[in-house]
């Protein structure tokens, strides 16, 4: 039978990859957005992961509202990278540096 | 043990997928490894006896969002080339970090939990379970508040992105029905009396 | 009785303001006649609480008029004491104040700023009656500020020139160092007792004496002392003490009636008075009277010697009248506290006589001051001379006048006197008798007597004054003459001031004196077997021969003795002190603060250092602020990393 460790263990590791995601891809705004979701996946494991050995339906409710805000991030996330790129003609990141201090 | 051999094929078809993910050049890769990166989870979920959530899981994140990135990469003109550049420059802290984390959470659940009650397997649900009842049951009543919550960022999600997106292109010829309401004969006749002219 | 305070002290004061706020609208004759009303109103109400403390037998008069505020218990109000000794400083202030009023209007007749000098005489008049009439030391400190702020508009009158406004500044200054001292003293009253009322803190005044206070580490003294030493200080500012004696030779480039009102007769006399007020607490303090006794003798002689060598006729009177002061310190120092008293009265009426007797030759002369230029005006201005005559010999103690009877008290009261420097004092006031006659007459035969040096345009218009100028005159020669006879008997040696002065029975040297005492005509013969007489007699043939048989001996003198002439000339360069080395002194002191406090510590390093550091820091930090997403979001990372590594095995 499945044991809750591993499931853990495997969301941890898709939580890192996404992290180092992050790093590689740190130009690209649609990558950076994509990592995000699958940090947002690594952690939606934990909670179904929980849930079901746990007993207790809560930690699905809890999916069910991380998956509405993540459809709303991405939406709006890409609404504002269609806005960027019809301005600036790129979605590079270095070239986004309006807030440099 | 056939469950575990499900369960060892699937998550690292996932860790692939997700390497694939954050290693593609192309955007339209990085999309469609998380494609299957997202299916490999919601059959991960089905062994979790998470149907409901597999089902939405593949339907919105797969059925919309995905290809709403699809269309996105497809939509922009994007020069991969620069994008790409200093793509090792980072990899190796990305590595270092990435193995840090994992350490960390490795080290929370395996080593962190020992002498903690382990939870026991819980039984399968028995036959004629609906967990997208148990699901509703639930979310319609304690966490009702929550739900229309929900439902109203989704409606702001709506209105924001179509608000952000949506541009008045000049030179288009477009009806004013207020204004064609409004409007008075006298803006629009001038009635000139003039002499009758002879010749 | 009460009305009656109030009416003295007020009315001068709503004349002061309605002069100086609607002098337009009233103009000249109704400027002068309203001030001149009310303290001519002062003047006989003054009189008659003098007569009925004097022959009424009035009690003394001490009550609250109204309170200020309390606070800490410490009771802030303005109240009046009048007793004998307050009733005769009233008297006259008043009095002399409505002579100079009078002389006024002869003497600023073409003075554009005439309301205005009106108002000042008349504010000036309500300020100094506040000061003697206070019976807790805020109205005193009130008064003393007061006439002190008034001296310094009247001493600028004339705010077009550049000496008077250096004149003023200087007075102002000065006296801000013994209002200091002042200040400190009440403080320290305040300290000890608990208390700004005079009649409470009197009766703790030998309490106070057994506690000390170290103002130097392991240098114990005794409280009394310490708060006696601080108000004489201020005294010695106000009364133009050695060596804070250098603003009142200043003062003379104010109007000349101002001369002879505040810087002769009155204000100056303050610090005097004030001693004489305070004797509860000085006769308690062996160590504040000697202070007192050597710095009036060292006034007394030392500023005499400059009278002999100046030039300008208001200036000789000016060094007369510090030295006169001196000799009324000595007097207060020797515990002869009447005696100071009875010559800062009579001292009042003859140098106020000599100081309006000056003004009138200045009249004459179209302003001018030299006595270099004057001589031979006793045929021109003959009520002038014998005024002037009278005023001069009575500031000299000649038998019979009233400084005659004033100034051999006094010598005598030190002579009798036991305490620290009094032989010191003795000698110097001894010795300034001769000094004083030798000044006096100097002036007097320059002016009045010998070859005119008069312009020949002055001359062609010289006559004697109107008769608002010499009415004043005569007003007071008569006392300057008289005065001495009726009063010296209750006044020294009566029971005059009753419980007003308070002498230690050991310290009680006019009780001594007074046992030889019979009578006026009895201290005149006995006047003339003393030393004093003669001496001023010998300083009057020197004066004689020096400047009328032997004009030419001055010139010889000087040469021979080039040295002292010029240290007497430049004032023993007190005033080189007090304008040149003080001032760089504390300039230089200020420069290095503000160099390297202000500029370097608190602007460099405070104020500019920290906003360099904040921008020196931001300009660090801002590298961080890079502007990229992924910065942030690596910061994010990391930051959650090490926070987690940090719960799991820190």
């Amino acid at each position: 039978m499945l044991g809750l460790t591993q499931y853990l263990i495997l969301s941890a590791l898709l939580f890192s990859i996404s992290v180092a995601g992050i790093f590689l891809n740190r130009k690209n705004v649609l990558l950076l957005l994509m990592c995000i979701e699958l940090m947002l996946l690594a952690v939606n494991f934990n909670f179904i992961a929980f849930s079901r050995f746990l007993g207790d339906t809560s930690g699905q409710v809890f999916v069910f509202f991380i998956l509405t805000v993540a459809a709303a991030e991405a939406a709006i996330g890409l609404a504002i990278l269609i806005v960027l790129f019809r301005s600036k003609r790129t979605i590079n990141v270095e070239d986004l540096d309006v807030m440099k201090g | 043990m056939v469950l575990q051999v499900y369960f060892w094929a699937l998550a690292l078809l996932l860790l692939g997928a997700s390497l694939g993910v954050i290693t593609s050049r192309n955007p339209v890769f990085s999309a469609l490894w998380l494609v299957l990166a997202f299916v490999t989870s919601a059959v991960l979920w089905i062994l979790l006896e998470a149907e409901f959530l597999a089902i939405v899981l593949v339907l919105v994140y797969v059925g919309a969002v995905m290809v709403l990135f699809l269309f996105v990469i497809m939509m922009l003109d994007i020069d991969l080339d620069t994008l790409k550049k200093g793509f090792v420059r980072f990899a190796p802290v990305g590595a270092i970090v990435a193995f840090i984390i994992a350490i960390e959470l490795v080290t929370v659940f395996v080593i962190r939990s020992t002498g903690l009650p382990v939870l026991a397997n819980p039984p399968p649900h028995p036959a004629g379970y609906s967990n997208t009842k148990e699901l509703g049951a639930v979310l319609y009543t304690e966490h009702v508040y929550a739900f229309e919550l929900a439902s109203f960022l989704l409606l702001l999600a709506i209105v924001a992105a179509i608000t952000l997106t949506m541009r008045r292109r000049p030179g288009l010829k477009r009806q004013d029905i207020a204004r064609q309401v409004a409007v008075q004969a006298k803006d629009r006749v001038r009635l000139v009396s003039m002499p009758v002219e002879k010749d | 009785m009460e009305n009656t305070y109030l009416a003295i002290v007020l009315g001068p004061l709503i004349a002061a303001v309605i002069a100086g706020l609607f002098g337009r609208q009233i103009g000249r004759v109704g400027a002068h006649t309203i001030t001149i009303l009310a303290v001519a109103v002062s003047c006989a109400l003054s009189i008659l609480v003098l007569k009925g403390q004097l022959i009424d037998g009035d009690p003394a008069y001490n009550g609250t008029v109204y309170t200020w505020m309390v606070t800490d218990g410490v009771n802030m109000e303005i109240g009046f004491l009048v007793d004998r000794l307050t009733a005769l400083m009233m008297t006259v202030v008043t009095f002399v104040s409505l002579m100079v009023h009078v002389y006024t209007i002869g003497y600023m007749h073409d003075d554009p700023g005439y309301q205005r000098f009106f108002s000042y005489i008349s504010l000036f008049t309500f300020a100094m009656l506040m000061l003697v009439m206070a019976n807790n030391f805020l109205q005193l400190f009130f008064g003393w500020e007061a006439v002190g702020v008034v001296s310094y508009l009247l001493i600028g009158f004339w705010y077009t020139r550049p000496t008077a406004i250096f004149a003023n500044m200087k007075a102002f200054l000065v006296n801000r160092v013994g209002d200091f001292g002042f200040l400190l003293g009440i403080a320290a009253i305040v300290h000890f007792t608990g208390s700004l009322d005079y009649a409470e803190v009197f009766t703790q005044a030998e309490s106070m004496q057994g506690r000390q206070i170290e103002i130097f580490d392991g240098l114990p003294w005794s409280g009394l002392t310490v708060a006696c030493i601080c108000l004489f200080i201020g005294a010695m500012g106000k009364s133009a003490q050695v060596p804070l004696h250098v603003w009142l030779p200043d003062s003379m480039e104010g109007p000349t009636p101002i001369s002879a009102l505040i810087h002769a007769a009155t204000m100056v006399t303050a610090g005097v008075f004030m001693v004489a007020r305070m004797s509860p607490l000085f006769e308690y303090s062996e160590v504040a009277l000697s202070f007192v006794l050597v710095i009036g003798a060292t006034t007394a002689l030392f500023t005499g010697f400059l009278g002999v060598v100046q030039n300008d006729i208001k200036r000789v009177i000016a060094y007369s009248t510090l030295s006169q002061l001196g000799y009324m310190m000595v007097a207060l120092g020797a515990s002869a506290y009447a005696a100071g008293i009875f010559h800062l009265g009579t001292h009042a009426f003859f140098k106020a006589l000599l100081f309006l007797a000056a003004g009138s030759v200045i009249i004459g002369l179209h302003h001018e001051q030299d006595i270099r230029r004057m001589g031979g005006l006793k045929k021109y201005m003959p009520i002038t001379y014998w005024t002037s005559l009278i005023g001069s010999l009575a500031l000299i103690g000649f038998p019979g006048t009233a400084g005659f009877f004033s100034k051999d008290a006094l010598i005598e009261a030190v002579h009798g006197a036991t305490r620290a420097g009094s032989s010191y004092a003795y000698w110097c006031v001894l010795l300034g008798v001769f000094i004083t006659a030798l000044y006096t007459f100097r002036l007097f035969f320059l002016v009045f007597h010998g070859a005119e040096r008069i312009d020949d345009d002055a001359r062609g218009h010289l006559q004697e004054s109107p008769w608002v100028v010499w009415v004043p005159l005569v007003m007071l020669a008569i006392p300057s003459l008289l005065i001495g006879w009726p009063t010296i008997g209750p006044v020294l040696f009566g029971d005059f001031f009753g419980a007003a002065i308070f002498v230690l029975p050991g310290n009680d040297v006019l009780g001594e004196l007074g046992q030889g005492f019979h009578g006026a005509w009895g201290f005149l013969v006995h006047g003339l077997t003393s030393p004093v007489l003669y001496l001023a007699g010998a300083g009057v043939g020197v004066a004689w021969f020096c400047y009328l048989r032997r004009p030419d001996l001055p010139e010889t003198l000087r040469a021979r003795f080039a040295a002292v002439h010029t240290l007497l000339m430049n004032k023993y360069y007190a005033d080189i002190l007090v304008e040149k080395i003080i001032p760089k002194g504390s300039t230089g002191v200020g420069t290095l603060f503000w160099r390297i406090g202000d500029v370097v510590l608190i602007d460099g390093a405070a104020v500019n250092g920290s906003a360099k550091l904040v921008g020196w820091a931001a300009g660090v930090i801002r590298y961080m602020q890079t502007g990229y997403l992924y910065t942030y979001a690596f910061a994010m990372i990391i930051g959650l990393s090490a926070l987690i590594g940090w719960v799991l095995w820190a």
